[in-house]
């Protein structure tokens, strides 16, 4: 086929361009189930655990809802439910490689570079969707592989490897067709993404209600309802994956007759335009700054919300889940009983908030970096508008955005759990206050990214490091037996564990005092420095 | 201030980035209500200079006065008096350039709604389109448009029209002209020189961060050489032509190149001989540059 010349050499500059990356995702979608299998077996050894597990956290409507149905009681059915999270990974990260490799390389006009060699129109989409399906097989049979080397069945384990793999497949024609649609890579990520995502709550509304509710019917409708259906270790139905490759079939040549009719550069769908003057809002930095952070802050939000959703709805199923192991029982007796369970796992979740809330902040906060180095600073600060107004103006997302996210995010989890306990009036305003109390340490986070751009802007980006730094103290510190100074590094480290325990105001007012230090001078750094791109 | 106060005063600036020096005692006068050329090869300082006096960058020695202000500790307050066009226009992907030239001009302190319609109309520009959809030269007209629909009185222009087409360069100097007009002072720095030539009362050209030449282009002309064609009444052997270049002689016809205070010697040896007929042209401002570019290639040569 004409329209297809010149694929494989596109190929190899796709496996060339993602040597490290798509090796590394391959084998850590494949890893992380096969790791499963021995924790699992650990935590349930007798047939007695996995039918009382079974009973109880693993039909309990969050882990419904998120992982999806458990279809047999045995170790390989556990295991195949716990990773029922992972299709929508491996969609995602197929859906993003995608539209790298095709629609960002359009919008950036590298295509056209290649397009005027001998390259058929096809090849590009061609050379994206065959890569990012061979990673999607080859997870199928690593992980496959993996399964039957711990002694499982081999059927169940093919079964299992095919789930993550039609997960990965069907999403990458997904974004094969989405990459026809628009101009704009963003945008059509974000119709990818959508349709991600509505294939997920419609899986998710199908399960919640457990075996055979009346909405079950419902996962017929979403291609990871499809997957899952597969019953890996619980009487595999294979007919669902001619369902699955008969989608993934007519996806794809519905994007390629899209590419077949469309020019290079051009979307099916016109070019959205925008108003031919600012609206009244749109009058100086402030108006700026949330039009160009309200969106991703939106997102952000949203996304704190449904974690803290998740967490509230888990929260009390981690008590039951203890209840069934008499020596995890024991540890978490000793911090406090009952209650002390439960507040344990809201301290170690909201810590876990609060370093995502540093993440978003260090992204809000080095827009300013982006914004200079892109040379979209310079106009503005041309005209009447003082540098620290700039600043100020990008600044708020950084103070306000992580305090907005995280009172979702404890609202929610507060809400979520109060509910389920009966008794929202005690639990709302502790888990509420915990979330919050995260806020000096993700404030000193944005900090050393603001003193970073003002004072040496050219590293501006090792505010990065920082957060990896705390990421990886606070997670595995214990685990990796830190020494106590390195451990006092991460500020979150100094946060009281919230709720359950005292709550003293000492850290909170030293990690405020060197957030105001470090602001202060970042800030007096930007003020005298040059604004430059480089 | 005084409409004497000239609006850009530069002298002896100095800038340097780690261990280059981009500007190396620059002195820049532009006087109220002229167009002022600023001539120089890429990396000569253009740039730099510019974004000093917007109070971008901050000089190492030496002083600048933007307005009869600082430009470094005045900058907000004289950024409501001056408008600025970057040789490179960027965008925002998700903000149309409507809404661009818009906020621009609301932040410098009020936009004249009837000019920006008219100014959009002329540059053919539509307005709705978002800033990823732009090319490069729609790009820039945004930037021009924003900037030419404020009322600021002094215009700073670092490379204005770069990937315009010839048409829109003819409105941009209409532009550049009715600005005039209204009493507005305009600082152009380029390098298309046919642009200089057709708009500038005054130009300064800098090389390697330093003015080489400063003066109306008559001034200019007159420091350097006029190009003589001549038809003799018999062959100019052996002539003596003081401060001559470049002699040529075919027969009795002779060209040459004279530094143009000894116009009068040459003329006079010519006439000696018997002259046919002559023909003098002044010399065009791209000999003026290109004469500068020379000597920096024959020292670079030389080295």
């Amino acid at each position: 086929m004409k329209g297809l010349a010149g694929t494989g050499g596109l190929i190899r500059l796709i496996l060339r361009r993602d040597r490290f990356l798509l090796p590394a995702w391959t084998l850590v979608a494949a890893l992380i189930p096969i790791n499963f299998a021995a924790a699992t077996e650990e935590l349930l050894p007798t047939a007695a655990d996995r039918m009382q597990y079974a009973g109880t956290t693993g039909t309990n409507p969050t882990f419904l809802a998120l992982y999806g149905p458990l279809y047999s009681n045995d170790l390989g059915g556990i295991i195949a439910q716990r990773a029922g999270f992972l299709p929508v990974v491996v969609g995602l990260i197929s859906v993003l490689t995608v539209i790298r490799h095709t629609r960002t390389e359009e919008e950036a006009g590298r295509r056209e570079l290649l397009g005027a060699t001998v390259t058929g129109r096809g090849a590009g989409l061609a050379a994206a969707l065959i890569v990012t399906m061979a990673a999607s097989l080859v997870i199928a049979v690593l992980l496959a592989a993996g399964m039957a080397a711990q002694g499982l069945p081999l059927a169940g384990s093919l079964a299992f490897g095919l789930q993550l793999a039609a997960g990965g497949c069907v999403f990458a024609a997904v974004a094969g067709v989405a990459a026809q649609l628009s101009e704009g890579a963003g945008a059509a990520r974000g119709v990818a993404v959508g349709v991600l995502g509505g294939a997920f709550v419609v899986r998710m509304a199908a399960d919640v209600g457990g075996a055979g509710n009346g909405l079950s019917w419902l996962g017929w409708l979403s291609p990871f309802g499809w997957a899952q259906r597969m019953r890996p270790y619980g009487g595999e139905r294979w007919w669902t994956l001619a369902l699955i490759a008969a989608l993934v079939a007519a996806l794809v040549a519905a994007a390629a007759a899209l590419s077949a009719r469309r020019d290079v550069g051009a979307g099916i769908m016109p070019p959205k335009l925008g108003p031919a003057g600012a609206p009244p809002r749109l009058s100086g930095p402030f108006g700026l700054g949330w039009r160009l952070q309200s969106r991703p802050l939106y997102g952000w939000v949203a996304g704190f919300a449904a974690l803290g959703v998740v967490y509230g709805g888990v929260a009390g199923g981690v008590k039951d889940m203890v209840a069934d192991n008499p020596e995890l029982e024991e540890i978490f007796t000793a911090l406090g009983g009952q209650s002390g369970i439960t507040d344990a796992f809201f301290a170690s979740a909201m810590s876990i908030l609060g370093l995502i809330a540093a993440a978003y902040a260090v992204s809000a906060t080095l827009r300013l970096r982006t914004e200079e180095a892109g040379q979209r600073a310079e106009p503005l600060l041309a005209t009447a508008t003082a540098r620290l107004r700039w600043a100020a103006s990008h600044l708020a997302f950084s103070l306000l955005g992580p305090a907005a996210a995280l009172a979702v995010a404890g609202a929610a989890a507060g809400l979520a759990h109060g509910l389920n306990v009966g008794d929202v009036g005690r639990e709302l305003p502790r888990v509420l206050g915990a979330a919050l109390a995260q806020l000096p340490a993700v404030w000193l986070v944005a900090a050393i990214a603001l003193a970073l751009f003002g004072l040496a802007p050219r590293f501006a980006g090792a505010a990065w490091a920082a957060v990896a730094a705390f990421v990886v103290i606070s997670m595995f510190g214990a685990a990796l037996d830190l020494n106590q100074w390195i451990m006092n590094l991460s500020p979150f480290t100094h946060i009281p564990k919230l709720p359950g325990h005292a709550l003293t105001a000492a850290p909170f007012g030293w990690l405020v005092a060197l957030t105001a230090v470090l602001s202060v001078a970042g800030l007096a750094g930007f003020r005298r420095r040059d604004v430059s791109a480089h | 201030m005084t409409m004497k106060t000239p609006p850009v005063e530069v002298s002896g600036l100095v800038k340097n980035f780690g261990r280059t020096r981009a500007l190396d005692g620059l002195d820049l006068t532009v006087e109220p209500g002229e167009v002022h050329g600023f001539l120089g090869p890429n990396g000569s300082g253009k740039s730099t200079t510019i974004r000093i006096l917007l109070g971008l960058l901050r000089a190492d020695a030496g002083t600048a006065r933007l307005l009869g202000g600082d430009p470094w500790h005045d900058a907000t307050e004289l950024h409501r008096r001056i408008a600025y066009v970057p040789g490179d226009v960027t965008l925002w992907p998700n903000l149309s350039g409507g809404e661009v030239i818009d906020l621009l001009g609301r932040m410098r302190g009020g936009t004249n709604a009837v000019r920006k319609a008219e100014l959009l109309d002329r540059f053919e520009l539509d307005p709705r389109k978002k800033g990823r959809a732009y090319s490069k030269g729609n790009r820039q007209k945004v930037g021009l448009v924003a900037a030419l629909a404020s009322d600021a009185e002094l215009l700073l222009l670092d490379e204005p029209t770069s990937g315009l087409d010839p048409l829109m360069e003819e409105v941009f100097q209409e532009c550049v002209r009715e600005a005039r007009g209204e009493g507005r002072t305009v600082l152009l720095s380029s390098h298309i020189l046919s642009e200089v030539e057709a708009l500038c009362d005054r130009v300064t050209i800098i090389r390697k961060g330093a003015a080489v030449e400063s003066g109306t282009l008559d001034e200019l002309r007159h420091l350097t050489r006029t190009s003589i064609h001549a038809e003799l009444a018999s062959p100019p052997d052996g002539l003596p032509l003081p401060g001559a270049h470049d002699v040529r002689i075919d027969g009795t016809t002779i060209t040459f190149e004279v530094d143009t205070p000894r116009l009068d010697d040459a003329l006079r040896q010519l006439t000696e001989i018997g002259v046919r007929s002559l023909t003098s042209r002044p010399p065009t401002l791209e000999e003026l540059f290109l004469r500068h570019y020379k000597d920096e290639l024959a020292e670079e040569v030389a080295r």
